[in-house]
């Protein structure tokens, strides 16, 4: 390799422009939601925008690095770094600090890290390292578990952490495996099909019907419905061959689902986890309990109008109704304070940028850097996806950042790596890595 | 479908996803109007401010009722954070229980974000500990307010305050007050409640989700300013008052002194008494269940306005105005003490008016009332006797008795005395005669007054057959103006001739020898006064006494009550005369008079020579 490059040469010019963006709105964001009269100086560090100022200037220093390191360091060093990873994720149970009940945090100096945030593009790297290897046949058993494995190790870790919506993003790298072959389309659709199921077993699993004299929970309803279905279903493909075994090995699953479903919700999960999901679909209303975030966070949205309530004008950021407004919650001062528009172009920028790493993954020779391409938009994806979806009501309540805007010195450091590499292997995409 | 074709199944669902959300977010941003509306709701907080509630003045210009500032402790239940129950109530001075049930209060439903009063009315020195400390209770903040200051004397005149109960807003018909507002519960502060209220006003701010204060709304556009209550110079003389009180001490009674060319009351003393200082603050609700249950001699109750007594003898100065205005006997008119009709003491014969009235014969006034019910006008005695009652009714309440007095007070009793009616109802129509009645005629069987009916009895007399309603407001005073009161002069159906020779009664009740209240005489001052010795059932009987000084342009009209101290006499008449004294010279003279009164313990039955 020629090392006389500039480290900004061949890097794709229209993904550093959309990821400058976003940084540049996520402090704009900040620095709203946390204005008060009493301090002008942007610079001042007691203020959160001061501080994200500096991890921003901290994480381009860092993406300057990421440029610099040989893309085959990050295909050698692949399983090293996920082992450091994996040794600083058991660290955080020896000497960790919690933070909003999540043991998640290593406190180094004056500050905190967050490893299951760093933990995403060691994956990522790992998984594309072992997909990518030549001697992998996608249809074995074998491959499809050592996938699964890697993927698994870092979420039972941050489980325990007590960090559930930080593991739920790895449940992406499903989209990941999905592109490589590894699973089948059908899946894809099978896991449509349950998951519409299972929102119809938690609407209707609290009803109670009564036919006659006979009262039954709606569970029961909704199994009865899908046996019906079924058989339909089948009187329509009598004709096709084993279509009796799919049928009703698809009916016992279904079935299966809607019991482990009621028992899971009414066993294993916590009761702030269900009474969040029954939130989110419409099931609970609590306006100033549970529901509290979510309604206020509407509320700021909602109040913005087309064009907003003006720059540092948002009276639903600046006086706090809004909780976590500067992590998890700072779409809603986009959505108030510069309205649809601000909220338009937000999301423009980020399903510009997904498409974009989509087109740039697609254009790689070599497998790894493809892989690793659609897990870093996967990633940054479901981010976008659950926490927007959560300001505007159409997700849980999960605390996970928005990838670039959300405070926080940890994601801007991960987001940033994670995106850089990438940005490096696809600088060095003629050549073919392992 | 091609492996390579899987891309597009990826960037569709990218693009499904924002395509949703752009959807509902087009939807609650431009097409919802609902939050816009929350987010004002939410910032835009309604704040009343309440005006400074009128202070008293007594009738020479002494500052009586005051207010200082207190402040009440708020709570806002979602922001408690590490809470050590124990310690924070130690430094609030309330019980573990009394926490936990002020806390349930505030912590129902929305209330768990929003402030509301955790603890009212902590005076200012209270406070001095609390508000360095209250900095480490997050969730917990202190209001300013005001708190009444009262003079510790004149408690049942001036009453006392209390939160306003669900009734009271119930009967509250504009809505003014809402849940937890400070009201007048009784005595003046109750009655002119409207007046010192003043108005609220309110006031738009903008607040954050602390609720803390970032402004004001539209630079204060839909604001209202707040009206100051007015302020209200009373009737009553301080220093009377104040050593009526003593006076009163150790007894229990009342004493009611009227100013009579005016109707103002000098003051009204209800013993025993107690502190409406006690009643302010966050002690009220314990102090009040103290003195409501604890007390057996409850001295919550106005006894003065709410106790109804036999009059006794002083009754018998109307019998003889009715019976000279009925033309039934004349100021001449004598009668023997017979005393097989009526109990009676030993005593030279009243031989007229004057006599009757000094002695305080008992056959006399049996023969003076039995001329005014039994006047033939019906053949039939017991007709008779009905026509006569009912003519001599109409007479009484003249005299302000059987009826309310508009006193400016609340819980004003009306007393009672009998109708035909009421005679009816219990023995039958023509079942009843003068025989059955002629009680009546010394003040005592189904008769009752009140101390302040007996008080405005002594201003007709020395006004010579009228009177002005009794007040204790002269005047309500705003920021500049002073509006008087006006009460209209009520007469009574007794020409203001007859009243000369009851006052020559009077006169000798009190100064000539054989008069039954020689201790109220005061020796630079004529004193016209008429004793009263109230039989009751309930064990000794009640001394009583009325009275006008002085004679010849009385300044002040009196009634002293004292239960259970038998004879007239022997205490109404002394304490009288020692009110009368100091209103009208300042000072007294006769000091083993006023020692006398001092250390009598009629409730203990102790020191009463």
């Amino acid at each position: 390799m020629r090392r006389s490059r500039s480290i900004l040469s061949n890097i794709d010019t229209p993904t550093l422009l959309l990821y400058l963006s976003l940084v540049m709105i996520g402090w704009i964001s900040i620095y709203a939601a946390v204005y008060n009269e009493l301090h002008h100086s942007i610079f001042s560090m007691s203020q959160l925008y001061g501080k994200q100022l500096i991890w921003i200037i901290a994480g381009l220093v860092i993406g300057g690095i990421v440029l610099t390191i040989d893309s085959e360091f990050y295909t050698t060093f692949a399983y090293v770094i996920y082992g450091l990873l994996i040794l600083s994720l058991l660290f955080v149970f020896i000497a960790g600090d919690e933070v909003n009940g999540a043991k998640s945090w290593i406190k180094i100096g004056g500050f905190s890290l967050q490893p299951s945030e760093f933990a995403k593009f060691a994956t990522a790297l790992v998984l594309s390292k072992f997909l990518s290897g030549i001697n992998i046949k996608f249809n074995e058993f074998k491959a499809k578990a050592i996938s699964l494995l890697i993927i698994a190790v870092p979420v039972m870790f941050i489980l325990l952490q007590n960090d559930t919506g930080s593991a739920i993003v790895y449940g992406v790298f499903i989209l990941v495996i999905f592109r490589k072959g590894l699973i089948n389309g059908n899946i894809l659709l099978f896991g449509l099909g349950g998951a519409l199921i299972a929102i119809l077993t938690l609407i209707l699993r609290r009803s109670e019907f009564t036919w006659f004299d006979f009262t039954f929970s709606g569970s029961y309803l909704l199994m009865g419905i899908l046996a019906i279905i079924t058989l339909l279903i089948y009187y329509v493909l009598r004709k096709v061959k084993r279509s009796w075994l799919v049928c009703f090995g698809g009916l016992i699953i279904a079935l299966g689902l809607v019991i482990g479903i009621d028992y899971f919700f009414d066993n294993v999960l916590k009761p702030y986890q269900v009474s969040r999901i029954n939130i989110t679909l419409g099931l609970e209303s609590d306006p100033q309990g549970a529901g509290y975030n979510l309604e206020q966070s509407l509320i700021a949205i909602g109040s913005g109008g087309f064009t907003g309530k003006g720059f540092l004008e948002g009276t639903q950021t600046k006086f706090n109704f809004v909780p976590e407004q500067s992590t998890d919650f700072i779409f809603c001062t986009i959505g108030e304070e510069w309205g649809f528009l601000g909220t338009f172009i937000t999301i423009a920028l980020y399903v510009s940028l997904f498409l974009r790493l989509l087109f740039l993954a697609e254009r790689q020779r070599s497998e790894f850097s493809r892989i690793y391409g659609y897990s870093v938009a996967c990633i940054l994806f479901f981010h976008f996806m659950v926490n927007i979806g959560m300001t505007i009501g159409l997700a849980p309540v999960i605390g996970i950042p928005l990838p670039f805007i959300s405070y926080g010195g940890s994601s801007m450091w991960s987001f940033t790596i994670l995106l850089f590499i990438f940005l490096k292997l696809d600088s060095d995409r003629l050549m073919v890595f392992r | 479908m091609r492996l390579d074709e899987r891309k597009y199944v990826v960037g569709g669902i990218f693009i499904i996803i924002a395509f949703i959300y752009l959807i509902r977010l087009f939807y609650i941003q431009v097409i919802n109007d609902k939050y816009k509306l929350s987010s004002e709701n939410n910032t835009i907080k309604k704040v009343d401010i309440y005006p400074s509630r009128g202070v008293f003045y007594d009738r020479n210009g002494r500052l009586l009722v005051s207010n200082e500032p207190g402040y009440d402790i708020m709570v806002i239940p979602s922001q408690i954070k590490d809470l050590d129950t124990a310690k924070f109530c130690n430094l609030l001075g309330i019980t573990i229980e009394d926490f936990r049930a002020k806390l349930e209060k505030a912590n129902q439903g929305q209330w768990r974000y929003k402030p509301s009063v955790f603890e009212k009315g902590i005076d200012i020195e209270s406070y001095g500990i609390i508000q360095e400390k209250l900095l480490y209770y997050p969730g917990f903040y202190a209001e300013t307010s005001t708190l009444r200051k009262y003079p510790s004397f004149a408690s049942h005149l001036i009453g006392y305050l209390g939160e306003v109960s669900p009734g009271m807003l119930e009967r509250d018909s504009v809505n003014y007050y809402r849940q937890g507002d400070i009201v007048g519960w009784s005595g003046i502060e109750a009655y002119y409640e409207n007046v010192l209220r003043g108005k609220r006003g309110t006031k738009l701010v903008l607040v954050d989700v602390f609720n803390n204060e970032k402004g004001s709304y539209a630079n204060g556009k839909f604001d209202t300013t707040a009206i100051p209550g007015s302020s209200l110079n009373l009737t009553i003389d301080a220093e009377l008052q104040k050593y009526g009180e003593i006076l009163m001490q150790n007894k229990v009674g009342s004493i009611v002194a009227i100013e009579p060319s005016t109707g103002e009351i000098l003051s009204l003393v209800s013993s025993p008494t107690f502190d409406n200082n006690l009643l302010v603050g966050k002690k009220r609700n314990k102090n009040f269940r103290e003195l409501q249950l604890n007390d057996t001699l409850n001295p919550l109750f106005n006894r003065a306005l709410q106790a109804k007594y036999p009059p006794g003898s002083i009754f018998k100065l109307v019998q003889a105005l009715i019976g000279m205005e009925e033309g039934v006997i004349t100021e001449n008119f004598g009668a023997p003490c017979n005393k097989s009709l009526v109990g009676c003491h030993n005593h030279p014969m009243a031989t007229n008016v004057k006599k009757g009235v000094q002695f305080s014969c008992n056959p006399y006034f049996y023969a003076v009332f039995k001329r005014v019910i039994n006047q033939n006008k019906s053949s039939n005695y017991f007709k008779d006797t009905e026509i006569g009652l009912g003519l001599w009714n109409k007479h009484i309440e003249t005299f302000g008795l059987g009826k309310r007095l508009n006193v400016d007070l609340t819980n004003v009793s009306s007393g009672g005395i009998p109708t035909p009616n009421y005679y009816d109802k219990i023995y039958g129509k023509g079942r009843w005669a003068y025989s059955t009645i002629y009680s009546l005629s010394i003040g005592q069987g189904e008769v009752e007054v009140i101390p302040m009916q007996m008080a405005n009895l002594a201003a007709i007399m020395a006004n010579k057959g009228y009177y002005y309603t009794p007040h204790v407001v002269k005047s309500i005073q705003e920021a500049d103006t002073v509006s008087p009161l006006y009460y209209p002069k009520i007469n009574t159906s007794v020409s203001s001739k007859y009243y000369d020779v009851i006052h020559e009664g009077m006169r000798a009740v009190v100064e000539e020898p054989g008069g039954t209240a020689r201790r109220a005489k005061i020796d630079s001052i004529t004193v016209c006064g008429k004793t009263g010795t109230a039989q009751n059932p309930h064990g000794e009987d009640h001394s009583v006494f009325i009275a006008f000084a002085p004679m010849e342009n009385p300044k002040i009209a009196i009634a002293v009550y004292v239960e259970n101290a038998g004879f007239g006499g022997t205490w109404a008449a002394p304490i009288a005369s020692l009110m009368m004294e100091k209103y009208l010279t300042g000072e007294i003279k006769n000091k083993a008079k006023e020692e006398r009164i001092l250390k009598a313990d009629i409730i203990n039955r102790k020191n009463m020579q």
